[in-house]
């Protein structure tokens, strides 16, 4: 277990090129200071899939060049807008967007939790997104064929999940709250890889109100203390988003060479967060 | 009293009432990502309720009762126990499909939206979907989107419980007609006539002789708006909530 606790750089390192890396929305647990890591360390092809979305921290991965595949529902920066460097890279033609929707990736990654081929979904038939889709098929109802058709999505199995968290303790215990889109996550895939913003000295599980909000160690492969490590966006219970730096980063990330600028002063030449 | 409204009453409150009226007595009103106006809308049909209403709005964390995950409201929705849920789309066409992904042939879209979130599962199983757009335009409403997110109808073997209920722009309000699959203009924002919404409109759709103006809302509904649930839209939509009602107090 000694090398549970480890640093965010080292997280990024064992993240292959070429990973599936499944990522929470920037309203749950974003690791950003591990999306940092990973594009100072030159990740290339990675294939993310939002859980069911991707915001700040998927559209800079994808600007820094990072992303080959990006399966998600959505990219979406909420209040601030369109995501401008997904945006860019959408109509260059530079990665490839798997289009879904929200209840499919939820449904196939809990076909991955459960160790079965698919999972059965309501909806989508009619919808444009079957047809772009060779993991999702129709199906009729087996039981009953009254019941009309359905589609089947096959399994969604992450490489790696990372995440970002509050807590963590040092068996590799995470609580997440409610927040249990993480714990979908830490099922579905082979490894979870966690930053948190402290390191609590004992025991999450033997706390009975924290343990229902805590991904048992079981799933976690590595951790990393980092406090502020959902800057610039923000960590329920913990901290809002940095309004100023989005904005800022919104505004630089509209030109490449905005962008450049942005990534040279905030992620080549990490400041520590405000 | 009425004129005084009229004349205080920004267009996006008359949007947030209005919607607000679709979403009474039902009993539970689910928000989706950037949505400002319906979240509003909802919270202000909550306040009207004496509690009755449930409201669960994305990104809020007094009103979500979920705990488990991002999954459970699409669970609930296909159980039955979400009332009413608000769709947009960047295309919406006079069959009320709707269009989250792009202009253009797919996947060489011209134009890329954010995508489809859970549109193309949500418009099956909520019963009253409102459409909600402010944009009136005939780039906006078209004749056939470019793309189907999620599609206003569907064949009758399919087991959908959910579809379109009415549109709302910053123009003025359409029903939908399920079996006709087209809109019928209900309600002119005033300020706006019919010869605008058609003229502004990219597809065909039904309208009587005479069509009426967007109620306004009560002294009373605005005054709770204005001040309760404008410090509630603050938690989930500071900027907004800003915006249009100045200083706010997130609770």
């Amino acid at each position: 277990m000694s090398e549970l606790v480890t640093s965010a750089e080292d997280l990024a390192e064992r993240i292959p090129d070429g990973a599936k890396v499944a990522l929470a929305p920037d309203y749950s647990g974003c690791s950003m200071v591990t999306a940092r890591a990973l594009i100072s360390r030159g990740a290339k092809n990675l294939h993310l899939i939002g859980v069911p979305s991707v915001g700040f921290q998927g559209d800079m991965l994808i600007g820094a060049g990072c992303v080959k595949t990006l399966e998600t529902a959505a990219v979406t920066l909420d209040e601030y807008g369109p995501a401008p460097r997904f945006m860019a890279a959408a109509k260059a033609g530079s990665i490839n967007v798997i289009d879904g929707t929200c209840p499919a990736i939820h449904s196939g990654l809990q076909a991955a939790e459960k160790g079965i081929p698919f999972m059965p979904v309501r909806g989508i038939i009619g919808s444009d997104l079957l047809e772009h889709r060779d993991d999702w098929i129709t199906s009729t109802d087996p039981f009953d064929e009254q019941d009309g058709p359905l589609v089947l999505v096959k399994a969604i199995r992450p490489d790696i999940a990372l995440i970002h968290a509050p807590l963590a303790d040092r068996n590799g215990n995470i609580w997440i709250g409610v927040r249990r889109e993480m714990m979908l996550m830490a099922h579905a895939a082979r490894e979870t890889f966690v930053t948190a913003e402290e390191i609590y000295d004992g025991d999450l599980l033997a706390d009975e109100a924290r343990a229902p909000g805590t991904i048992p160690g079981l799933y976690v492969s590595a951790l990393a203390e980092a406090a502020s490590g959902a800057w610039p966006v923000g960590l329920f219970g913990r901290y809002g988003p940095d309004d100023a730096h989005l904005r800022e980063y919104l505004e630089r990330a509209r030109t490449d060479e905005g962008f450049a600028s942005y990534l040279e002063e905030f992620v080549y030449t990490p400041r520590a967060a405000k | 009293m009425n004129g005084e409204i009229a004349s205080s009453l920004a267009p996006e409150e008359l949007l947030i009432t209005t919607v607000a009226d679709m979403l009474s007595g039902l009993r539970h009103v689910a928000v989706g990502a950037q949505s400002p106006i319906p979240g509003s809308a909802a919270l202000l049909a909550r306040a009207r309720s004496d509690g009755a209403l449930r409201v669960s709005m994305l990104g809020s964390e007094t009103h979500s009762p979920f705990t488990d995950g991002g999954r459970e409201l699409f669970d609930c929705a296909a159980q039955g126990r979400i009332d009413a849920f608000f769709l947009s789309g960047g295309q919406i066409d006079g069959e009320a499909n709707i269009n989250l992904v792009g202009i253009g042939d797919y996947p060489e879209t011209k134009v890329r939206f954010p995508g489809s979130f859970g549109s193309a599962y949500l418009y099956f199983l909520v019963p009253r979907v409102i459409l909600f757009r402010e944009e009136h335009t005939a780039r906006v409403l078209v004749p056939k989107v470019d793309f189907v997110s999620a599609p206003g109808s569907s064949d009758t073997n399919m087991n959908r419980t959910g579809g379109p209920h009415a549109l709302v722009t910053g123009r003025g309000v359409f029903d939908f007609d399920a079996n006709k699959r087209r809109f019928r203009l209900s309600s002119v924002h005033p300020g706006h006539d019919t010869d605008e919404i058609r003229e502004h409109t990219g597809f065909d759709y039904d309208s009587g002789e005479q069509v009426p103006e967007t109620r306004l809302p009560d002294g009373p509904t605005l005054e709770l708006l204005r001040g309760q649930v404008a410090d509630e839209v603050a938690e989930t939509y500071p900027a907004f909530a800003t915006r249009l009602f100045g200083a706010v107090t997130a609770p």
